[in-house]
């Protein structure tokens, strides 16, 4: 669609040009859908043929096209081309994918681009899948097709050879100011009116604004609407996050503490006429609070290396005397239940964006991705795709934006619950460099409006206020609109413009950049111009086709766009590299007014006006009711299997375990990611000579600087049932992931990403307050401070049946960290056979949530969730770090899910080497099981490899932090624990088994 | 030795371009990035320079078959200035992206098995003809269908003309190189491919083991006649340093005091146009063209 407004798009005669493998050559696709469709016991088909597709519209003659086809569409060694639709298969079927009118179509958009560069003809171009089934039914066709490829929230199926007869092309359309009666409308109807309209606006809000009109006397226009309810939405404002909460106890279990008494002790924490606790602004007296508090100055020991925190897109922290580091976690999880592919690739391609747009722009490092899906044998309701395919196609995404990016994903993790059926969570994270004198940009009045990058569609429509709704099993239809797919050169090459441009004088062209992200340009725009406000042409916007009303191009969220502000002086040079780099620069208009408003105009006509005092600031800001009732949330406990009767073996046990989902190999997904592109890559995700589970990440940004950076995270889903123990384990689990790579403990920055159930229920709103503080509390005890943080508030599916499943509530904690010399990073494979193996921190049988509950057929009955002791874990993650400095630790890996036999097993297979481990010596109560010493998720516990002769001065480092030599390395290949043995090849086959079949 | 220019050609979607001027830098030439778009504007800057460099990446979205458009751009406005340079011996570095790219824009396998050497009066000076090849050599889709990346053992045939790989040894387990593509399959017709191999323009194999794109005889990458034009799948800039590789930390001091080995692959070029070889390139070339005449 994307030359739409050239000529060409007056209807033509339209040439259907078909490539496919020579004679001879493979069909690969063809036949890994064979494959797959086999695998899955799928009926019909003796083979699969797959066809590329292209619709060719333009003034071209048989030499042009022969060129087209012969030199541009294919291959001349290993492909043939065809102009027209080739015969059906006599005895089979023909099933043809193609996207729909609107949807970004970056094939088509290259050969547009190529036809013009290599022709100089202007042609438009549409493109599609040919699929031939031989031996298969229509019927069962359109199954394979359904099941595996096409989806029809952005694409149409059609049974036969499709031939389009015209590209649909928009038609300009007359522009008039559209008013919105409000002034006169009841409660119901307000509450009406911010349905029908996608406002996603509550009663209080829309009285608000109705107020505000009523002020002014006039009622609201659509485009003054909309802008209210994207800049007012959860995504765009976490009101909920900020409100103040009332917050009450009604049971308690599990272990799980009490915090009323903090009422008056903290800053912002009240004590409520009947005993309740009242936060005020919760966000603000939690999670910042705790960065707050360690920035701050007069205290002794204050971190002085946290640079911007919670102000701009990203976080920032000093790296080196010159350089600094951000940080940015996104979640994009409704478009990623819709459209799996799409959904997970702009929700990285939005992450990136975001710290393109941090400071004075960041270079890109690293992406880190976390996926919550249900697991593949769930029962799936009206409405969701299978989990089969949202994990297949969200590994794609994110793979094909982050690879042709060039930005190495290089950490992340898939948690697999079935309450993550029709809502499942896609985390993307983000790593930028940029000069630390740029931390900081200023918008200046006076300045231009530049946008850079993609052109505007109607794509995308509504995704910020779509993601503060609930889904149901009729969004695919009513939200297609929100949903995108992303065109990840477009945003290449305008990253390579906006690096130019910030590095090319001894200035960067721009006082202030931002991504255009939820909401569009009336987010990126109005963000920006929130204490001097804007003048917008509207009109100016350059667009994918014509037709999108002047709101439509407001609120896109169309992808690719960067916002800038730009004194004039500087417009020329800008539009220069921007040629250069081929990237489509537009003025959109003037930063600054003199009253601070929004002005919106369309060829001079005004289509709305806004005080930005109001936009900002008028958001109300009820109190919200917590309750914390321990008794209904256990509901959020993991789902145990089935108890099955085993031999009762612990090395079955640990097997089984090594085999989960959570466990289990990713190496399918990871290496699908290229985890090395920049050349940076020091500790890669898979470590060891056969690929074995690393910690964390560490790259070395700079090519003349041994200095590091690490990157990590926590997750602790399985302590959902209580998330104040949940998020104190995610934390610490965290920074033992970057401690166990030779991470500083004392320059760890961290980032919240809360994705919880509707919080209009008072006991998802307790439990959100429980995991808020616990941000406080673990930032402060592990003194990592958060530098950024989002949240994702409306995470549950109603199905047909009126039946809503909520997720368990997640909580992501992400991590990066300052490794002083990468050369002295530590991986978790062990190296040499006679080496210790020392286990560090204590055991306990609080068994509650963990792995081995989950197999079933648990015998330990300590049911209590395993809890962070505040002084303990802070302590040994400092005495393990300072073992690792010594170098006398030759691998060190973490306890976590699964417990210590499996983390020792996973440093043997690791390194090809046998152990015996002797589970009498781990430190721990006498009277604890064997299961539980053996598969117990306590936190804070490391397992460190050491020679020998250097185990006596790692005991003194070791000090008053509980630890013991539980077993030793050597050449058997054999792993003993009491009576029982298993080879090593075993345990890294049960491993390996979890990642095939993907 | 004054340090000697190393072209980087960058354009739209071209992501390894940073390093692979790291590399050249680490192996001691003045790497400098040039946009495409500015090259065709003035072919001739390509004649500043002593070795040439065509990184990976995704050039122009690879979105209809990887290399697809930089290639046909490269064919029309850059053939003749490439040409000559490699006339002239200059070695010239296609990593990924880069091999994509130079096997559709008649660069590689270069003159001697190109389909039109005939129809140049020129090759018999060695010269490269004034057309570029049709294309003999393809890079397909991945057997495995997806895109992969990881790290293979690689071999270097004994007979190789190829001036950034003949003569290494690779005695350790751990000289390796990293790959990451979806389209790195080698495809051609079982004649060419025989004439690669006895022409010794087979630059490197993937270990037996190790072939998982699944590329005929295992072959990783290939040179031009000359062995000065040197395309291969691997991406031997991101091993320049050993903490780039795999699993570093298990090797023992004495092993990584000595050079990784995509440093010395590029160390071997940059000492070859330092070392004042280009004499015997020529020689090289008239041998290959006459006994391409004799065939």
């Amino acid at each position: 669609m994307s030359a739409s407004h050239s000529p060409a798009s007056r209807s033509q005669t339209i040439h259907r040009v078909e490539v496919r493998p020579g004679l001879g050559c493979v069909d690969v696709r063809g036949s890994s859908l064979l494959k797959r469709v086999i695998a899955d016991g799928g009926a019909g088909a003796r083979a699969i043929n797959y066809t590329q597709v292209y619709f060719l519209s333009g003034d071209l003659n048989q030499v042009d096209l022969d060129f087209i086809s012969r030199q541009l569409l294919a291959d001349p060694v290993t492909q043939v081309a065809f102009t027209g639709a080739s015969a059906i298969p006599n005895t089979g079927c023909t099933i043809e994918i193609h996207p729909l009118a609107g949807v970004t179509d970056p094939a088509a958009e290259s050969v547009e681009l190529a036809v013009e560069k290599l022709i100089g003809k202007v042609v438009r171009v549409q493109t599609g899948e040919r699929w031939d089934f031989h031996g298969a039914s229509v019927s069962e066709g359109l199954g394979v097709s359904a099941k595996y490829l096409a989806n029809t929230v952005v694409q149409a199926v059609h049974a036969a050879p499709y031939m389009p007869t015209q590209f649909p092309a928009g038609a300009a359309r007359v522009v008039e100011v559209k008013e919105i009666p409000l002034l006169k409308l009841n409660d119901d109807e307000l509450e009406k009116l911010s349905r029908q309209a996608h406002l996603f606006l509550d009663l209080q809000e829309m009285r608000a604004i109705q107020a505000y009109y009523r002020g002014l006397s006039r009622e609201p226009r659509e485009i003054e609407l909309e802008t209210l309810a994207q800049t007012w939405s959860e995504h765009c404002v976490h009101k909920t996050l900020k409100s103040r909460v009332s917050y009450r106890e009604k049971s308690l279990v599990m272990g799980s503490p009490s915090l009323l008494a903090r009422a008056g002790k903290i800053s912002g924490h009240s004590l409520g006429e009947v005993g309740e606790m009242v936060v005020d602004n919760l966000l603000k007296h939690t999670v910042a609070a705790a960065t707050h508090s360690l920035m701050d100055a007069t205290k002794p020991g204050s971190i002085d290396w946290c640079l911007s925190v919670f102000v701009d897109n990203a976080g920032v922290i000093a790296f080196d005397d010159t350089h600094a580091l951000c940080m940015k976690v996104e979640t994009h999880n409704h478009p990623s239940a819709i459209e799996p592919y799409g959904g997970a690739a702009t929700g990285i391609g939005g992450c990136i964006r975001d710290v393109m747009g941090t400071g004075l722009a960041a270079k890109p490092i690293a992406c880190t991705d976390v996926f919550c899906v249900a697991p593949p044998d769930v029962t799936v309701p009206k409405g969701c795709l299978p989990p089969t395919r949202v994990l297949r196609q969200v590994v794609a995404g994110v793979r094909d934006y982050g690879n042709r990016m060039g930005i190495p994903t290089v950490n992340g993790g898939v948690w697999f619950d079935p309450r993550y059926v029709g809502n499942p969570l896609v985390y993307c994270g983000v790593v930028g460099l940029l000069p630390r004198e740029l931390v900081r940009g200023v918008v200046r009045s006076g300045d231009r409006i530049i946008v850079l990058g993609g052109k505007t569609g109607r794509d995308g429509i509504h995704g910020a206020t779509f993601s503060s709704a609930e889904l149901t099993d009729s969004h695919a239809d009513e939200f297609s609109h929100a949903v995108q797919i992303g065109n990840p050169v477009t945003q290449k090459k305008t990253l390579d413009a906006i690096l130019a441009a910030r590095d090319s004088g001894n200035k960067p062209l721009f006082h202030a950049i931002t991504d255009c992200g939820a909401g569009g340009f009336s987010s990126a725009v109005g963000e920006m111009a929130k204490d001097i406000g804007a003048v917008v042409n509207l009109e100016l916007a350059p667009l994918k086709y014509q037709g999108l009303t002047p709101t439509e191009v407001w609120i896109s969220e169309a992808q690719e766009r960067m916002v800038l502000s730009v004194a004039v002086a500087n417009i020329a040079a800008l539009q220069k590299l921007c040629d250069d780099h081929g990237v489509t620069l537009c003025d959109l208009g003037e930063f600054g007014t003199p009253n601070k408003e929004l002005i919106l105009l369309w060829n001079d006509l005004e289509m709305g006006r806004l005080s930005m005092d109001f936009l900002d600031g008028g958001l109300p800001n009820p109190v919200r009711e917590a309750v914390w009732d321990g008794d209904w949330h256990a509901r959020y406990a993991p789902v145990a299997a089935p108890a099955q009767k085993r031999s009762g073996g612990m090395l079955e046990t640990l097997c089984a375990l090594l085999a989960h989902a959570n466990i289990g190999s990713k190496a399918w997904i990871i290496r699908q990611y290229d985890h090395e592109v920049q050349g940076t890559s020091v500790i890669k995700p898979l470590v060891g000579k056969f690929g074995a589970p690393g910690d964390a990440a560490v790259l070395q940004p700079l090519a003349d600087s041994t200095r590091g950076v690490s990157i990590a995270n926590g997750l602790a889903t399985g302590l959902a049932a209580d998330p104040y123990i949940m998020t104190l384990a995610a934390i610490d689990e965290c920074v033992r992931n970057l401690v166990c790579v030779g991470t500083d403990p004392t320059k760890i920055a961290i980032l919240d990403n809360f994705c919880w159930p509707s919080c209009k229920d008072p006991r998802h709103m307790g439990s959100l307050v429980r995991a808020s503080e616990a941000c406080l509390d673990g930032a402060l005890a592990y003194q990592t401070p958060f530098i950024s943080g989002k949240d994702s508030l409306n995470n549950q599916f109603t199905t047909e049946t009126g039946e809503t499943i909520h997720i368990p509530p997640t909580l992501l904690i992400s991590g990066l960290g300052i490794v002083a010399n990468v050369e002295r990073a530590v991986t978790m494979d062990a190296k040499m056979p006679g080496n210790m193996l020392v286990l560090v921190g204590f055991t306990d049988d609080r068994m509650g949530g963990s792995h081995r509950v989950v197999l079933g057929d648990c015998v330990n009955t300590n049911m209590q969730l395993p809890m962070v002791d505040l002084m303990t874990g802070p302590k040994t993650a400092r005495a393990v770090a300072a073992c690792i400095a010594s170098g006398h630790v030759t691998s060190a890996h973490d306890a976590s899910e699964g417990g210590v036999l499996l983390a020792a097993a996973e440093m043997a297979f690791g390194g090809d080497l046998g152990v015996e481990i002797d589970l009498g010596a781990v430190p721990c109560e006498n009277n604890i099981s064997l299961e539980a010493r053996a598969f117990s998720e306590t936190p804070s516990r490391y397992l460190l490899e050491v020679a020998p002769e250097n185990i006596a001065s790692i005991t003194t480092m070791l000090a008053g932090v509980a630890h013991a030599v539980i077993g030793k390395f050597n050449n058997s290949g054999l792993l003993v624990v009491g009576n029982e043995k298993i080879s090593i090849g075993a345990l890294r086959a049960a491993w390996e088994s979890a990642g095939v079949n993907w | 030795m004054k340090s000697l220019k190393a072209l980087v050609i960058t354009a739209p979607g071209i992501n390894c371009d940073l390093e692979l001027s790291q590399a050249f830098a680490a192996a001691g030439a003045k790497p400098e990035s040039i946009l495409l778009s500015r090259l065709i504007r003035n072919p001739t800057l390509v004649d500043q320079f002593a070795l040439i460099g065509l990184p990976g990446g995704f050039s122009y979205g690879d979105d209809i078959a990887a290399g697809r458009i930089m290639a046909a751009l490269m064919r029309r406005e850059m053939y003749p200035a490439i040409a000559a340079a490699i006339t002239r011996g200059t070695p010239m570095i296609c990593p990924c992206n880069g091999f994509q790219i130079a096997v559709q824009a008649g660069l590689l396998p270069g003159p001697t098995t190109s389909t039109n050497l005939h129809s140049s009066t020129s090759s018999k000076s060695g010269a490269w003809p004034n057309l570029a090849a049709a294309p003999t050599v393809a890079l397909s889709t991945n057997i495995g269908e997806r895109f992969h990346d990881g790290w293979t053992c690689v071999e270097i045939p004994s007979n190789t003309k190829c001036i950034w790989t003949r003569g290494l040894s690779l005695k350790q387990d751990c000289d390796m190189l990293p790959s990451a593509h979806g389209e790195g399959r080698l495809m051609t017709d079982v004649k060419t491919l025989e004439t690669l191999e006895k022409n010794g323009q087979i630059a490197l194999r993937y270990a037996a083991k190790d072939n998982f794109n699944g590329s005929m005889n295992a072959v990783a990458g290939i040179c031009d006649p000359s062995g000065l034009v040197f395309g291969l799948m691997p991406h031997p800039e991101r091993f320049t340093r050993w903490t780039q590789h795999p699993w570093w930390t298990r090797l023992c001091a004495h092993t990584r005091s000595g050079d990784a080995l995509g440093l010395s692959i590029f160390k071997q070029a940059v000492a070859f146009v330092g070392g004042g070889e280009q004499a015997q390139i020529q020689i090289a070339n008239r041998e290959s063209a006459h006994h391409n005449n004799t065939t």
